[in-house]
């Protein structure tokens, strides 16, 4: 059975799965296609939360960012888990008690606004977009780099399957689907890590191997790890050319970001209670944290064993018979090339050139260094076949990254289609449409938006600047979303004229900047008190918040009726409806 | 329509859920952003099974606090619900 089998075997087999769960979780309501009709068990939608939250980036990309940031990766580490304290403690609990389907459905009714309620829908519209388009090209790059299928086919294959079970299920087919997709992706990054971690230190749980010794030496680690990495000439591992305020600015925009992101928030209307919302965060978490806490241990062991193994090792032609080649350099005392290197050269993600011509690869800091391409998304990709791990395992990781890629992207289709359906249609201009209507658009628009978000998945292998659009998303969605809803719940006194502004100010704010400095001026001495784009829209959210209570101060304080509701959605079980609008979208 | 806690118990339980908020929220910035960067160095004087402390809590240390966090609030959000005589 060869690799190319198993990788089909893993593939077909889970995309069969997600279908055949799309088709039992059928939508019948917009109840169904919004929240899942919202009775799902707190520990069920932790775990599709975990899947909805973590995309192909935290699969495929992360561990790699961190081999070579060392302690500078920390900033994904707590960004992307401390988000979700917040989430429990400020957000999750009293949206559910507010008891309705989107995040401009909050928004508007809190602060009496239409306006409100539009700049809300094009935050999360924007958010969105810059996100699912990142999604689109990973499960491009997943099929082109392992079946040998065009980068345009995979996409389209990958639109075909969210289309069927986001279009049929809504939010219930995504939920079941998502708790499938959380178990392809665990297995497919814990079984590899678990293996590597026995290689280099001995210990099974990659978590406590990232503080043992090395195994068979009296040697922590991480500090032969640092003494490795500066022999070569790079930065020590524990260490990072990151400014102090850099690190801090950066770890609180993913963090207020990540709580403020419409697509892991509408999770949490899918419970049954304002307690069920707070457990939830809670497993939803957990779940996150057992990839989380596994991503910087396979980090280092991948940094260390790379070096160690390709290291000062002899090159074997292309042309060349791997094994007999190997067996010889082995005989005259060196060390050949490892074979998964080989495998790696052939797909363009990894490159060697050898400089000075001695037939052995030299991997160093600066103009020496001989391995002339390194795509970070490799550590986890090559993984298995670093640790020798049988072919269905290697298979196992293609069909894990999809899986990261495809949950994530229909939690981003929800946030899209309701956003259009919902707040656009039923809750601004056609307010009498029906509930089959409703349901009917909102069918329609996720299918639009599958068939856009392909689209632009497409183009950005031409554009290719992904990763940088995806500070976009986290900037935005602390500086404007975040302070509004978290005003709304805990100051009563916080009104319309206030929210509006405070949305525009950090959307229009954080935009310029990153807009500014990743475009237009891209010297990092010219940044403001040396924060990068990455981190700016966590001092915008500060900004944003003091403009929101400054213009709220000086203006009318908000009606009777919603100084009722918020006093009603900070108790559960005490919200009643409070005017016209409100009684005829009754929460559940 | 069942009884509704009277509006002195629900401002008593709103002022017990705000404080509550904040005490954790001390814990949750002290984990991250004290213990991993602010004060990494200090703590990097100490170890755990040869990882600098400092550095170990911003790569793993402070996301199990993170976790342990919110079980804790909502067993204590329970207890205050209860106390409080609100919630289902």
């Amino acid at each position: 059975m060869g690799l190319d089998f198993w990788t089909y075997f893993w593939v077909v087999g889970t995309f069969g799965t997600y279908i055949a769960i799309a088709l039992w979780a059928r939508a019948g309501s917009t109840n169904d296609f919004y929240v899942a009709g919202h009775d799902v068990h707190p520990t069920v939608n932790g775990m599709a939360t975990a899947a909805d939250w973590m995309s192909a980036a935290s699969f495929l990309s992360m561990a790699g960012l961190i081999a070579f940031l060392g302690y500078g990766g920390s900033v994904y580490l707590m960004g992307w888990t401390g988000g979700f304290v917040l989430l429990a403690l400020l957000l999750a609990p009293f949206l559910r008690e507010f008891g309705k389907f989107t995040v401009p459905d909050f928004v508007g009714d809190r602060y009496y606004s239409t306006a409100a309620r539009l700049i809300a829908v094009i935050c999360a519209l924007f958010v969105s977009f810059t996100y699912i388009a990142g999604q689109m090209k990973g499960v491009g790059v997943a099929f082109s780099g392992f079946l040998g299928v065009e980068f345009n086919t995979g996409i389209m294959v990958g639109m075909a399957i969210v289309f069927v079970y986001a279009v049929l299920g809504g939010m219930k087919g995504i939920t079941y689907t998502q708790v499938a997709q959380y178990c392809v992706m665990i297995f497919a990054y814990t079984v590899p890590a678990i293996f590597i971690s026995l290689i280099i230190t001995g210990n099974p749980v990659p978590q406590l191997g990232f503080i043992s010794n090395v195994r068979g030496e009296d040697v922590a680690m991480l500090e032969k790890l640092n003494t490795v990495v500066q022999d070569l000439g790079f930065q020590e591992y524990t260490q990072t050319n990151k400014t102090m305020i850099d690190m801090f600015a950066i770890t609180g925009a993913l963090m207020f970001g990540t709580a403020g992101l419409p697509h892991v928030i509408i999770r949490f209307f899918t419970v049954s209670s304002p307690r069920a919302a707070r457990v939830s965060a809670g497993w939803a978490l957990v779940f996150i944290a057992l990839l989380y806490t596994t991503a910087p241990a396979v980090a280092s062991f991948a940094r260390l064993n790379f070096i160690d193994t390709v290291n000062e090792s002899t090159y074997v032609a292309d042309d060349a018979d791997y094994v007999a080649e190997a067996a010889e350099i082995v005989a005259e005392g060196g060390k050949p090339i490892p074979e998964w290197f080989k495998d790696w050269e052939r797909t363009g993600l990894l490159g060697v050139e050898d400089k000075n011509g001695d037939g052995v690869i030299q991997y160093r800091a600066g103009d020496e260094n001989e391995v002339t391409k390194l795509d970070r998304d490799i550590f986890v990709m090559a993984n298995p076949s670093i640790a020798n791990l049988p072919d269905w395992v290697i298979g196992l990781v293609v069909a894990g990254g999809l899986a990261a890629a495809l949950s994530t992207a229909a939690g981003l289709l929800m946030v899209i289609s309701s956003s259009i359906s919902h707040d656009l249609c039923r809750r601004t201009f056609f307010t009498s449409m029906s509930d089959k209507d409703e349901l009917r658009v909102a069918r329609a628009s996720a299918a639009g938006a599958v068939i856009l978000a392909g689209i632009m998945g497409m183009n950005t292998a031409k554009l290719g600047f992904v990763a940088q659009v995806v500070a976009f998303a986290f900037g935005l969605a602390a500086a404007s979303l975040f302070p509004v809803i978290v005003l709304g719940i805990f100051w009563k006194r916080m009104n319309r004229e206030g929210a509006i502004a405070s949305m525009l100010t950090g959307l229009v704010s954080t935009f310029s900047y990153i807009y500014y400095f990743k475009f237009v001026d891209t010297d990092p001495t010219n940044w403001w008190f040396g924060v990068s784009p990455e981190g700016i829209g966590f001092l915008f959210m500060f900004v944003s918040l003091v403009v929101g209570v400054v213009v709220a101060l000086f203006t009318p304080a908000p009606p009777q009726e919603v100084q009722d509701l918020v006093e009603d959605i900070r108790v559960p079980g005490t919200r009643r409806p409070h005017g016209a609008g409100d009684v005829a979208q009754m929460p559940s | 329509m069942s009884q509704l806690p009277t509006e002195v118990d629900k401002k008593g339980y709103w002022r017990a859920v705000v404080r509550l908020t904040l005490s954790l929220l001390v814990i949750w910035f002290a984990v991250s952003y004290g213990a991993g960067i602010l004060f990494r160095d200090l703590l990097d004087n100490f170890s755990i099974g040869g990882a600098p402390l400092g550095f170990w809590f911003a790569q793993n240390g402070a996301i199990y606090v993170f976790v342990v966090l919110i079980f804790y609030y909502c067993r204590a959000m329970n207890r205050l619900e209860k106390k409080y005589g609100v919630g289902v």
